[in-house]
Order: C-alpha cells, then sequence, then structure tokens
C-alpha cells in the first residue's frame, strides 16, 4: 500500500481481483489481518483513502465478495470504521447486500454479538442505508415468530436472531417504529405464541424478553408488556443489548434519554411525601438518672418465664389431620396440619395404610388456604410420604387419576413428579431420615413448575455410564455403599405400566399426543426415570419391552423435549435390563434403535438430542463388548 | 424467687358471647352496688353485680349487632353504648328501667371505639368515627350538636381511625383529640379548629389501640405487631417516641392506663393480659387464664385503692377480674 501516493489514478481493481480470489481460498485471517488494521488508520481521516478503500471493495468480483465481505465485518473493530471502510457498499452492490442483510443474520448464525453490533450499526450510520435496516427487522422477526423455526431451528440460532432483533431495536428511531408499527405488532404476537407454546424454558424465556423489548418500543405511553421469569446470564446480555453504548453510534440514544426522564420524574415524589408525617426518632429519656424512678421499683414483678410464644397444636392423630383439611374453618389448625403431616404419616406407618387412598385424595386436591412458605413443597412430601408408606393402592389411585378427566396440567405434572419421588425414596431407603436434604440433593428433581427435570438425570445417568464404562476396563471396583433391600422392586410394576397404558387415548380435556405435549414430555422422563430405578428388579424386562415400544411409536415427535425424554429412556432401559436380556429379547428391537439413533445423531436440530442419541450408541458398543469379552 | 403470678379473684360467666367491651361503675357511696358493664357480640349489655357476682340486669338496645362500646356518663345511672348497628344509644338506668333515652346514628360500619370526656356539668363531647373513611366527627351530648369532623388532608393515606381518645390538659382548657389510624400513625387534632397538630408514625401495622396520661403527656400504643410505642407530647404540641417495647406474641386489642397512673394492662391476641409499670413500662405480670383472645381490659375506679380491680373480657365469654397491685 506504501506503492500508492494519494490521489493517483491508479487502477485499483487489480488489487480488488487479488483481494477477492486470496479470500475466496480461504486466506482472509492473513491478508486481512493486514489490510484492515492499516486501512483503519490511514481511512481515519483521509477522505482520498476512504474513497480508494471503497473503490476496492467495490472492484472485488462478485464471487469473491461474500468472503471478503464478511472478513471486514468481523474485523471492523466498531460500527463506525465498518462503515468507513466498507461506505455505501451493500447499497451499490447487490451481492454485498445480501451477504450483509440475508446470509449473515438468517442463514448464519455462528457470529459474535459484537459481529452483529457491528453489523447492524453499519447499516444504521447512513441515511441510505437505514432503509434496510427496517427491511432487516422486518425479516429478523418473520423468522424469529414463525412456528416452524421455533420447533425445529436449534436454540442457539434463536438466540442470536433474538439478539439482532434487540440491536436493531436499539438503533431505530422513533419515527422510524411508528412507521412500521403495525408489522411489529403483528410479527410481535405471532412470534410470542410461538415461544410460549415451546416446552423448553430457555426458548420460551428468549420469546419473553423478546416481546417485552419490542412492546417497551412500540408504545412509550401506558402499561408495557411485561412477563414473569427469573433473570439469568442470558436474558441480563440480551436486555443489555438495548442500550446503547455511545461509540456505536452518532444519533442520540433514545432509550437513554427515556430513562433519565423517568428519573427525574421520580425525584419530586420522594421529598413530598416526608413533609408532614414525622418519622420515629428516639428521644433519649432524660428521666433516666432521676431520683423520683423510685417509687416504680415498689412494684415487685411477678414470675414471667411461662411467657412464651404461643404455637397452635397440630392434631396427633392420622384421621385428626384429616379432619382438619377437609372441614375445619380454623386456618391456624389448618397451617399446622399442613406443616405436621408428613412428620405423622412416616410415625405412624399402619395408621396411614387405614387411609392412605383418602389421605391422597385430599393432598392431590388440596389447594392453599392462607399463605404458608413453602406449600408446595409440604405437600408434596406429605403424597410422597403417603405414597411410600402404602405403595400399591396409593399408586393405583395416583396413575388412574393421570389419565382422569377434569385435572389441571400442574396437577397431572405433580402426580408424575411424586411418583417419581417416592420411587427413588423407595429404591433407595438410606437416604430418608437425617440425610434426606444433603444426600439426596443430587437426585431430588426439582419442584418447581416448568424447570427441567431432565438435566440432573442426565447428569445421574452420565455418572452412571461412567461407572460402568471403568467398571468394564478396570475390574472390579469396590464403590458398593450399605445394602438395604430395595422396596421399589415389588411396587415398581404397579407405577410403571398404568401410566404407560392409555397414552394414546384423547380425553376432552386432556391430549398427550396433541395440544398437551408439555405433560407428554414430563411423562416420557418420569417413565426413563421410573426405568432407571427398577433396575436389578423383577419387572425390569417387561417393562424394557414396553417402553422401548412406547418409544419406537414416539421416536418422531416433533417436540425437542419429548425427545430428550424418548433419548433418556433409552439410556435408562440400557442401564437397567441386565445386558443377556437385552440381547436375548430385545435383539431386532435395538438394532432398528441404533440406526434410528445413528439418524438423530447427525440430524436433530437439537444438540441435547444429538448428545443423547450419541451416548446411547456408545452404551450400545459397551454392551455388545462386553458381552463379547465374556465367553459364553 | 418471683411469685407465680395470681389467679383470678373471680370469673363471671354468663354472657354466652364474646365480651368487647368492659366499663367499671364503683365510685358511688353505700349503699350503691358497684357494677361492671359489658358489651357483648350477641347485643346485650350485661349488668353485673360486683358483690353477687351475678347479672342484674340485661340491656338489649342494638339489634343483636355486637356492642364494643360502653362508658357512663356520671354514674351508673346513665350510660352510653356503641354498636355495630351503626348507633350510639343513651340509656337512663335510674330506678331499674332499661330504656334507651336518645341515639346518635354515626353510620360508622368500622370497630372504632368512641371517646367521651366531660367538658363541664352535663356537657360531653364525644368524639367518633363518622360515616367517610379517614373521618373523626365530634359531637356534643347530650345536644347531639356537631361540634366538628376531622378531616385528613387529600392524600395523607391514613386510612380508618382505628381508636380514639379525647382529653383536655386540665379542666377547662380546649380539647384535644389522639386518634391512632390503620396506617399505624397516631395524629393529635385540636377539635375546636378541627386542625392536625402533630403526626406520628408509631406502628407498621394499625394501631389498634391507644391510652393516654394528659399529667405526664406521655401515651403508649398498640398495634397488630409485637411491639408497643410509648411517646410523648412536647410543648410545641408535637408527638416524639419516648421508646418501644417488644412482645413475645404479636397483637394487642386494648390498652389502659389505671387511674392512679401506677400501672398499665394490655389486652392480648394470644390471651394474654400483661402488666407494665407505667413509669418505665416495666413488665410485672402476664396473667394467663384466657383460652382466646382477650378484648378489652378495664380498671375499676373504686374510692378505697385496696379495692381495686381489673377487668379482662375475651373472645372465650368469660370476664376475668383481677386484683392486682393494689397496695399503694
Amino acid at each position: 500500500l506504501s506503492l500508492f501516493p494519494g490521489g493517483s489514478d491508479c487502477s485499483i481493481s487489480f488489487i480488488s481481483h487479488v483481494l477477492g480470489k486470496v479470500c475466496i481460498h480461504g486466506r482472509q485471517k492473513e491478508i486481512l489481518g493486514v489490510l484492515v488494521p492499516a486501512l483503519t488508520e490511514l481511512t481515519r481521516s483521509d477522505c482520498i483513502w476512504q474513497r480508494i478503500c471503497w473503490q476496492l471493495l467495490e472492484r472485488v468480483p462478485d464471487r469473491c465478495m461474500e468472503p471478503v465481505v464478511l472478513g471486514f465485518v468481523q474485523r471492523a473493530p466498531g460500527a463506525d470504521v465498518l462503515s468507513r471502510l466498507l461506505g455505501n457498499l451493500v447499497v451499490k452492490n447487490k451481492k454485498a447486500q445480501f451477504v450483509v442483510t440475508q446470509k449473515v443474520l438468517l442463514l448464519q448464525y455462528s457470529h459474535t454479538t459484537a459481529v452483529l453490533q457491528t453489523l447492524l450499526g453499519y447499516l444504521s450510520l447512513d441515511g441510505l442505508r437505514r432503509a434496510l435496516l427496517l427491511t432487516v427487522l422486518q425479516e429478523l422477526l418473520d423468522t424469529w415468530g414463525s412456528s416452524s423455526a421455533v420447533k425445529h431451528s436449534p436454540p442457539e440460532q434463536q438466540l442470536y436472531i433474538s439478539k439482532a432483533i434487540l440491536i436493531c431495536l436499539s438503533l431505530l428511531k422513533e419515527p422510524e417504529i411508528e412507521s412500521c408499527r403495525q408489522e411489529l405488532l403483528a410479527g410481535m404476537m405471532e412470534g410470542v405464541k410461538c415461544h410460549l407454546d415451546s416446552s423448553l424454558p430457555r426458548l420460551r424465556r428468549l420469546g419473553m424478553v423478546v416481546a417485552e423489548a419490542i412492546s417497551s418500543r412500540l408504545s412509550t405511553e401506558g402499561p408495557a408488556l411485561k412477563f414473569e421469569y427469573e433473570d439469568d446470564d442470558e436474558t441480563r446480555e440480551l436486555k443489555s443489548l438495548l442500550v446503547q453504548t455511545p461509540s456505536l453510534c452518532a444519533v442520540p440514544s433514545l432509550p437513554d434519554d427515556d430513562r433519565s426522564e423517568e428519573a427525574a420524574a421520580a425525584q419530586p415524589l420522594v421529598p413530598e411525601g416526608n413533609k408532614k408525617s414525622q418519622t420515629a426518632a428516639p428521644v433519649m429519656p432524660e428521666e433516666e438518672s432521676d431520683a423520683e424512678l423510685d417509687s416504680d421499683d415498689d412494684l415487685v414483678p411477678y414470675d414471667m418465664s411461662e411467657d412464651k410464644e404461643l404455637k397452635t397444636k397440630a392434631p396427633v392423630y392420622i384421621r385428626d389431620c384429616i379432619e382438619v383439611l377437609t372441614g375445619s374453618e380454623d386456618v391456624d389448625k389448618w397451617e399446622a396440619t399442613v406443616r405436621a403431616l408428613e412428620g405423622l404419616v412416616r410415625r405412624n406407618p399402619a395408621a396411614t395404610r387405614e387411609v392412605s387412598v383418602e389421605l391422597a385424595k385430599i393432598l392431590l386436591h388440596l389447594e392453599e388456604k392462607t399463605c404458608i412458605e413453602g406449600f408446595v413443597e409440604l405437600r408434596q412430601r406429605a403424597q410422597v410420604a403417603v405414597l411410600t408408606t402404602d405403595p400399591i393402592p396409593v399408586s393405583k389411585y395416583l396413575t388412574s387419576q393421570f389419565y382422569s378427566l377434569n385435572y389441571s396440567l400442574r396437577q397431572r405434572m405433580d402426580i408424575l413428579d411424586v411418583l417419581v419421588l417416592a420411587a427413588q425414596e423407595l429404591s433407595c431407603p438410606k437416604f430418608h431420615g437425617k440425610t434426606k436434604h444433603s444426600g439426596a440433593q443430587k437426585l431430588h428433581i426439582q419442584l418447581l413448575p416448568g424447570s427441567d427435570s431432565s438435566k440432573d438425570w442426565r447428569r445421574i445417568v452420565d455418572e452412571r455410564i461412567k461407572s460402568k464404562t471403568r467398571r468394564f476396563h478396570t475390574g472390579h471396583c469396590p464403590m458398593e455403599v450399605a445394602s438395604s433391600p430395595n422396596e421399589f422392586s415389588s411396587v415398581a410394576g404397579h407405577f410403571f405400566f398404568p401410566l404407560i397404558q392409555h397414552f394414546d387415548r384423547p380425553l376432552t380435556t386432556f391430549d398427550l399426543l396433541g395440544e398437551d405435549h408439555l405433560v407428554l414430555g414430563r411423562l416420557v422422563h418420569t417413565l426413563a426415570v421410573l426405568m432407571y430405578l427398577a433396575v436389578n428388579t423383577v419387572a425390569v424386562t417387561a417393562m424394557g419391552k414396553a417402553l422401548l415400544e412406547f418409544v419406537w411409536t414416539l421416536r418422531f415427535h416433533t417436540d425437542s423435549y419429548v425427545r430428550q425424554g424418548l433419548l433418556s429412556c433409552v439410556s435408562s432401559l440400557l442401564l437397567s435390563v441386565p445386558a443377556q436380556l437385552l440381547l436375548t429379547d430385545m435383539t431386532e428391537e435395538l438394532l432398528e434403535a441404533q440406526s434410528w439413533l445413528g439418524d438423530v445423531v447427525e440430524k436433530d436440530p437439537d444438540g441435547d438430542c444429538r448428545r443423547l442419541a450419541l451416548q446411547n450408541l456408545l452404551l450400545m458398543e459397551n454392551l455388545k463388548k462386553k458381552l463379547e469379552a465374556v465367553p459364553s | 424467687m418471683a411469685l407465680p403470678p395470681p389467679d383470678p379473684q373471680f370469673v363471671l360467666r354468663g354472657t354466652s358471647a364474646a365480651v368487647h367491651t368492659l366499663h367499671f361503675s364503683c365510685a358511688g357511696q353505700e349503699p350503691d352496688t358497684p357494677v361492671l358493664f359489658s358489651g357483648s357480640e350477641n347485643g346485650f349489655i350485661h349488668v353485673w353485680n360486683l358483690k353477687t357476682h351475678r347479672v342484674d340486669t340485661a340491656l338489649d338496645g342494638h339489634g343483636r349487632k355486637s356492642v364494643y362500646c360502653v362508658e357512663t356518663m356520671g354514674g351508673k345511672d346513665r350510660l352510653l353504648s356503641q354498636g355495630r348497628d351503626q348507633r350510639i344509644c343513651l340509656w337512663d338506668l335510674a330506678e331499674g328501667r332499661t330504656a334507651v333515652t336518645d341515639s346518635v346514628c354515626t353510620e360508622h360500619v368500622g370497630f372504632c371505639r368512641c371517646s367521651l370526656l366531660k367538658v363541664a356539668q352535663g356537657r360531653w363531647l364525644v368524639a367518633t368515627a363518622a360515616k367517610g373513611l379517614e373521618q373523626v366527627q365530634v359531637l356534643e351530648l347530650p345536644s347531639k350538636t356537631s361540634v366538628c369532623t376531622l378531616k385528613p388532608e387529600m392524600g395523607a393515606k391514613l386510612g380508618m381511625p382505628m381508636c380514639l381518645k379525647l382529653w383536655q390538659f386540665s379542666c377547662g382548657s380546649q380539647p384535644l383529640l389522639l386518634a391512632g389510624y390503620e396506617d399505624g400513625s397516631v395524629v393529635l387534632w385540636n377539635v375546636t379548629m378541627g386542625k392536625v397538630l402533630s403526626q406520628l408514625v408509631c406502628h407498621q401495622e394499625p394501631v389498634m389501640s391507644l391510652d393516654f396520661d394528659s399529667e405526664k403527656a406521655k401515651g403508649i400504643s398498640g398495634s397488630s405487631e409485637k411491639v408497643l410505642c410509648i411517646w410523648s407530647l412536647n410543648e410545641q404540641q408535637n408527638l416524639q417516641v419516648y421508646k418501644t417495647h417488644k412482645l413475645v406474641n404479636a397483637g394487642i386489642s386494648g390498652i389502659t392506663i389505671r387511674p392512679d397512673k401506677r400501672i398499665l394492662a394490655t389486652a392480648g391476641w394470644d390471651h394474654r393480659i400483661r402488666i407494665f409499670g407505667w413509669k418505665k413500662l416495666k413488665p410485672l405480670a402476664v396473667l394467663d387464664y384466657h383460652t382466646a383472645t382477650v378484648h378489652c381490659v378495664s380498671f375499676s375506679d373504686h374510692r378505697n385503692p385496696r379495692e381495686r380491680l381489673l377487668a379482662a373480657g375475651s373472645k372465650d365469654h368469660r370476664i376475668s377480674v383481677w386484683s392486682i397491685y393494689t397496695e399503694t
């Protein structure tokens, strides 16, 4: 470049061709690593160099335009630098426009947030380019809102598009947003619906954050849309994109203005409120040292040691508890009963067995009468206690209610949670008791709605797999803990089979294979857990067969949460059913499953599904090797 | 070694409903029998003979709606009662009569007890919550003319008035009103001018009850939380917090200071009556007899200090009468 004296009429197109050829051969890093910083410096204040640079880029042949532009976009340290380097390339060159507005944003998703900000900032910096910004936003919104995109595209891509939308929103000015208000509103409504329908909490949160952002920009007066969700790193990062950093844009940032106005308005309210009422400032009693106080000492206090906090007593008998929970108007007593119930049930197993189904029924329908802390957990623990004390009749009741009419989705999912927790307790009874809270933490399924219980189980399955493979290579590892009889074995079938029986029969209020795919997902995960816990039980082979058939019918389900569950089911059954029985009774099904799993590993859009499928294939491999290693 | 708390001297049974208010009238000379008036949730006012411990008369004047305030107007023959039928009734009980001579419709649907103050011979002022949400009206009795209506200013957000106390520094000076409100503040009003003199935020929860000692210009208030608050009035007529006292259990329904200003009693939601020394709020006794919330406490006005009694009325339908700290 030092060969170029300023202002001469040299032909730049040769250089452009060279640049293009180098880039298209994959050598962007080397050449642009040198070129971009140099150009950045030179174009900083020199208009001629800017023009040279623009011409350089305009002359790049079309077939090489993409890698060149992409390289520049990735390497430019900021939107203003990119603006200096590219000029109005995107307006003048169709290929460049395609790359910037379509390819980078919609077809690729591997770029960092900084790159997105550079690119979109660049579009916003010139009047000619701003029109493109609007079209870009429209297209992003269309993609974001399409239900097939939400269902089938990977979560990482959806995150990328959401980030791009938020950055666009932060860059656009009021009049521009006003001009396309209707389309934005319609797009947002469509998109929010699809996102909230998804079973993955991450996608739901993405939808909520973007919808909130759009609605706040669309309507500056009046209440904006506000969802309730827990902020995590991802949502915080997304929300930070809405605030413009000064280096990015020469246009004064509107969102910041709004915020400073609001802050100013809040100030005058505060001092006004304090004028009339005096806050309590204790005055030091001056009479302390007064001699007069002796007259008070005439009065001799009585014994007040009995004066303690008042506590309502909970009933001591199970039948009394039933009475209080079903009829009593006394809220204090009701509260005390709810708190005491689990303990009572565990201490009186014989009495509980007499009324177990009745108790289970009451607990299933129990609603919060007063505001107790941890009501949901208390109720669930009581239900688990009842179920473990008298497993067979209560599991019969609960599984039948799962498929009955007129229960809410929340209640059905509660039934599944209770079954899992009870199964866990029955199969590892040493966790119950004093070590319940510390020891069982890692196995404890989260009780809050919408949480992803499959994560915990994946971890456990991973550990199990690790333990199995280790044993194979290094021989018998003494990892045994104190053993106790597995109480789950006699009742595993009662928990499992009724759940799996009626899944394809739709009721008027409950359609597992249709709308209620969230419950289907939870059901599948529950079955995976029950299968896993049924290791070494008598019914395990029958369960395995039934489960494999169940998985087979559902394997192409569109919901990725359901698919994750199905793959966990396969893991569970590979781990639980003894290897010989797997290979003798289920050979054909397993072979078919293997080809299906291979397909999933390659083609499934969801990262977790692919990983689970890979895990299953590894398990199968291990199984085969293990059996081959043992001389028959 | 401290003595265990005393038992009640006697217990009055027979109201068959929760007791909300009590008032003694024992200052009469012999052969006048000392009586205790009690107002119950079933709308009856019972006149208890303190010699026989039985009900002498039962007065039915509030349409079976709960009676939550009874006061005497100069002797036990003139009674004032307030009930949930939104009325204040004036009774003439001389010579065995049981008639309501007059009534005032307050249109107040809450539970705020009215406060009575004798300003001159035959002239009384009564402060009661009024129809408007935050308003207190002051009437003159027996003429029933309105003296003023005390309305907090717009935006003060005090809530309902919960308890009232009319008082004057000395006989003949202008009447003042202390009102405890739902938002936890106590306000001092100048009744003649109808203006606020001072406001103090004492509690986080509604002020359930208050009492005031005009000699020492010190008052005490209790609320639904665990704190008792003692405040004082300085020369500029400003309220300031003097001290707070934390209780074991939350909730106070009533506070009353004994006429000799030595001790005070509180009625608690935890079924207990607590006695404190008034000077420094030194806890003196916890009387645990009742099995449900104690709604009201009242000290008797016996001329002979040794005969002084404390009565407590509770939701468990009983009135316990105690003789405590009667030596001067």
